[in-house]
This record gives C-alpha cells, sequence and structure tokens, in this order.
C-alpha cells in the first residue's frame, strides 16, 4: 500500500470530503501539479477545473471553480469556491457556470483574467466529457 | 369593571396569542438548530482562509504596491457602514441592537468631519434607520426571498462594497452584525473588512507560492471579504433565531401569567354577580 496524504476539499458552505488519498491532481493557476506525500510546502492558487483524488478506493473527480490549495508533507487541503463531485454534475449545471463566467467577463475590467477563467471552463468540460 | 362577557373574550384571545407565540418559539428552534449548523459548517474554510491570508499579508507587508484590499487606498475620508439585520420582526432586541452601535458608529464618525455611507441588508434595519439616516443610504440587498442564506448570497453583498471601493465612494468598509453567543446573548459586532485587517499569527510556515505571493493574496482578497461576509451573514442568522426564541420564550410566559391573572378577575367578578343576586333574592323575600 502506498504511503498516504490527509486529503481535506472544503467550500465556503460545508466541508465536502476528508480522507487520506495517495495522490491529488489540482488544477493550479500556473498548470496542473500532483501532490503526493513528501511534497514541498505548497499554496497554490486554482484555476477551473478538475480536481482528482487517487485513494484506496479508486480514483474521485471533482469540479472546482477557483481558490486556492494548501500542500504540505502530510496533507493536501483544497478550499474551493465552488465544489461539485464530478459524478453529481450535469450539463445544464456546467453550463450555468459557464454563462456566470461569461457574464462576469462581460464587466471585468481585467480581460485576460475573465477570459482565462471561461476558456478553462470549455476546456474542463471537454475534459469532463458531459 | 368591564363585563363578564368582554373578560371572557379577552381571556380567549390571550390563549390564543399564547399559541402562536409558542408555535413561533418552537419554529425559531429548529430553524436555530439548522442555522448553528451552517455556521458550524462554514467554519474550516473561513478559518483556514483567514490563516492563509493573515501569513501572506505579513509577508507581502502594507507597504508601497500591496493590494489596495489590504492596505486602503490611503483615505479614510467616506467610510461604508454595511449593516445586516433580519427580514423579519418579532426577534427581541435583535436589530435594535444593531442598529444602535452602527447608529453610534455613525454619529462619531460624522462628529469627526468623515463621510458616512450606509448599505443595509435585511429590511428591519433599513426601516429603524430611515429616519435619521435616509440621506446616507446608497443601496439595499433584500434577502427576504432567500430561505437559505447562500455563499452566492454573500457573494453579492461583496460585490456591491467591492464596486463601491474600487470605483473610490468608499475608502474604509465596516460590516455591523449580531455574533452568536448563546440563545440568550448575541455580541453586536462591527468589523472592519476593508481595507483587511489581520491578526499577526507571529509564527508562519514556510511555504512556496505558485504563481508569487502577491498574485495570490490579490486572487484571495476578494474572497475573504465575500468569505467574512458569508460568515456574518451566517452568524447574524443564527443570531436572529435565538433572539427569536427567547423572545417568543418570554411572550409565551407573559402571556401564561396574563392568563391567570384575568382568570382570577373572571372568577371573582362571576361570584360577586352571584353574591349580588342571593343578597337581592334574600331582601326581597324579607322584605315581603
Amino acid at each position: 500500500m502506498a504511503s498516504t496524504v490527509q486529503f481535506d476539499l472544503v467550500s465556503p458552505e460545508r466541508r465536502l470530503a476528508s480522507y487520506p488519498a495517495t495522490e491529488v491532481q489540482i488544477p493550479g493557476a500556473m498548470g496542473d501539479l500532483t501532490a503526493m506525500e513528501g511534497h514541498a510546502a505548497t499554496i497554490t492558487s486554482l484555476r477551473p477545473g478538475l480536481l482528482k483524488v487517487v485513494s484506496a478506493e479508486g480514483m474521485k473527480a471533482y469540479v472546482v471553480t477557483g481558490g486556492f490549495a494548501e500542500i504540505s508533507a502530510t496533507g493536501v487541503s483544497v478550499l474551493a469556491e465552488q465544489a461539485v463531485p464530478l459524478d453529481e454534475m450535469t450539463g445544464a449545471q456546467l453550463d450555468a457556470l459557464v454563462a456566470d463566467a461569461c457574464e462576469a467577463a462581460a464587466v471585468n475590467p481585467n480581460k485576460d483574467v475573465a477570459d482565462q477563467a471561461v476558456a478553462d471552463l470549455y476546456a474542463m468540460r471537454a475534459q469532463a466529457g458531459i | 369593571m368591564p363585563s363578564l362577557k368582554d373578560l371572557k373574550n379577552r381571556i380567549g384571545s390571550v390563549k390564543n396569542t399564547r399559541k402562536i407565540t409558542k408555535a413561533m418559539q418552537m419554529v425559531a428552534a429548529a430553524k436555530l438548530r439548522r442555522a448553528q449548523e451552517a455556521a458550524e459548517a462554514a467554519r474550516p474554510f473561513a478559518e483556514r482562509m483567514t490563516a492563509v491570508m493573515s501569513a501572506l499579508a505579513a509577508g507581502v507587508g502594507t507597504g508601497e504596491g500591496a493590494p489596495k484590499l489590504l492596505a486602503g487606498n490611503g483615505q479614510d475620508q467616506v467610510h461604508l457602514l454595511v449593516v445586516m439585520t433580519s427580514e423579519r420582526g418579532l426577534c427581541g432586541g435583535f436589530n435594535s441592537s444593531i442598529v444602535k452601535l452602527a447608529r453610534l458608529r455613525a454619529n462619531e464618525l460624522v462628529a469627526a468631519g468623515k463621510t458616512v455611507k450606509i448599505l443595509t441588508v435585511g429590511k428591519k434595519g433599513r426601516e429603524q434607520l430611515k429616519r435619521d439616516w435616509a440621506s446616507s443610504f446608497v443601496g439595499h440587498v433584500d434577502l427576504s426571498e432567500v430561505k437559505r442564506v447562500g455563499y452566492a448570497n454573500a457573494q453579492a453583498v461583496a460585490r456591491e462594497v467591492m464596486a463601491a471601493f474600487e470605483a473610490g465612494e468608499a475608502d474604509v468598509v465596516t460590516i455591523f452584525y449580531n455574533r452568536f453567543q448563546s440563545v440568550i446573548s448575541q455580541i453586536p459586532t462591527a468589523q472592519q473588512v476593508i481595507p483587511a485587517k489581520f491578526e499577526s499569527t507571529g509564527a508562519t510556515a514556510l511555504y512556496d507560492y505558485e504563481p508569487s505571493e502577491e498574485a495570490i493574496l490579490a486572487d484571495l482578497l476578494p474572497r475573504g471579504v465575500a468569505t467574512q461576509i458569508f460568515t456574518a451573514l451566517l452568524e447574524n442568522g443564527a443570531s436572529e433565531q435565538g433572539a427569536r426564541m427567547s423572545a417568543m420564550d418570554n411572550a409565551t410566559r407573559n402571556a401564561g401569567d396574563m392568563i391567570n391573572r384575568l382568570t382570577i378577575q373572571y372568577n371573582r367578578s362571576r361570584q360577586a354577580a352571584i353574591t349580588k343576586e342571593l343578597i337581592e333574592i334574600i331582601s326581597g323575600a324579607e322584605a315581603l
């Protein structure tokens, strides 16, 4: 059995998940990264994307829309603004997210960032295959 | 002296009132439990968020080039007070205590020559502030249609606050809410959200930051504002139900006392009437 890290996924409204995982794939703002046991202590912000967690029970994926992740040698805490397990995600919900992002992009003075968020969402949709 | 019929009606109506207040108390108790659970569930996120942000803020400092949400825009002329109250009444001193604190602060600020602007959340506070501060109102967030306060509601408030800050219409933003301590005690609290204030935690763990510290902080600060507002809304929700519960408990007890008093008065007047009739009969018989 591979060594594990304590994985926590917290959204503003509730704690979504908390269990030991062997690896956590995080959609970081600067690119994806995978955290395993003994990872250097890092804090990274998230871009909209898929968060994949591999544990003894198999792989679980979550759709996250932003926030940050705190990685230490023994644990990974992801603080996501919105997080939904991929199995519960529907096409309609995803469309709503995209619509929200487009709306935000229209009023956001920082055009590049907002457009990037929309692009990330589209990329995630393709990846999730919904 | 009210007639027997009046008294009887009166007792009946107080009994009905007692039934209603009793029911409201029980509803409030059930809602309180849910509100407390929601507040509890939101705590891990808020705590982590604050911990990470204070570590970041200590690293970046408030010097030149620091994000505006942290360092402020260099002025403190215009103060925006976000007054969060409930949408419904019948909750004891809940709304009044928040409004009192906000009014006190507003008076202080005006006396110091500052400009005060008020954003109200929840209509009860708006109604109370309307008399003295109507000219300072800049907006209102209506949550009366919202069954359960979600993060999205907090984001809406935060967006409005941040838009005002970025447009230079406000220099300092303070939120007013009741912190929940227990069913009988809620503490009216004023909390400054912009510029953000952190208690320095002292020991900060060494982290790699990706992207840079500044970029993460700039990304997190707006979320931090929303998180603080969300926490305040949840605390307020729990406080409201707690205050309503104890207010309704008192009302139920008072109604009970009133029923007892009225019943005694009713019985006395009934007996007086009987005695009076007997005396009339007896004195009538004696006169024969």
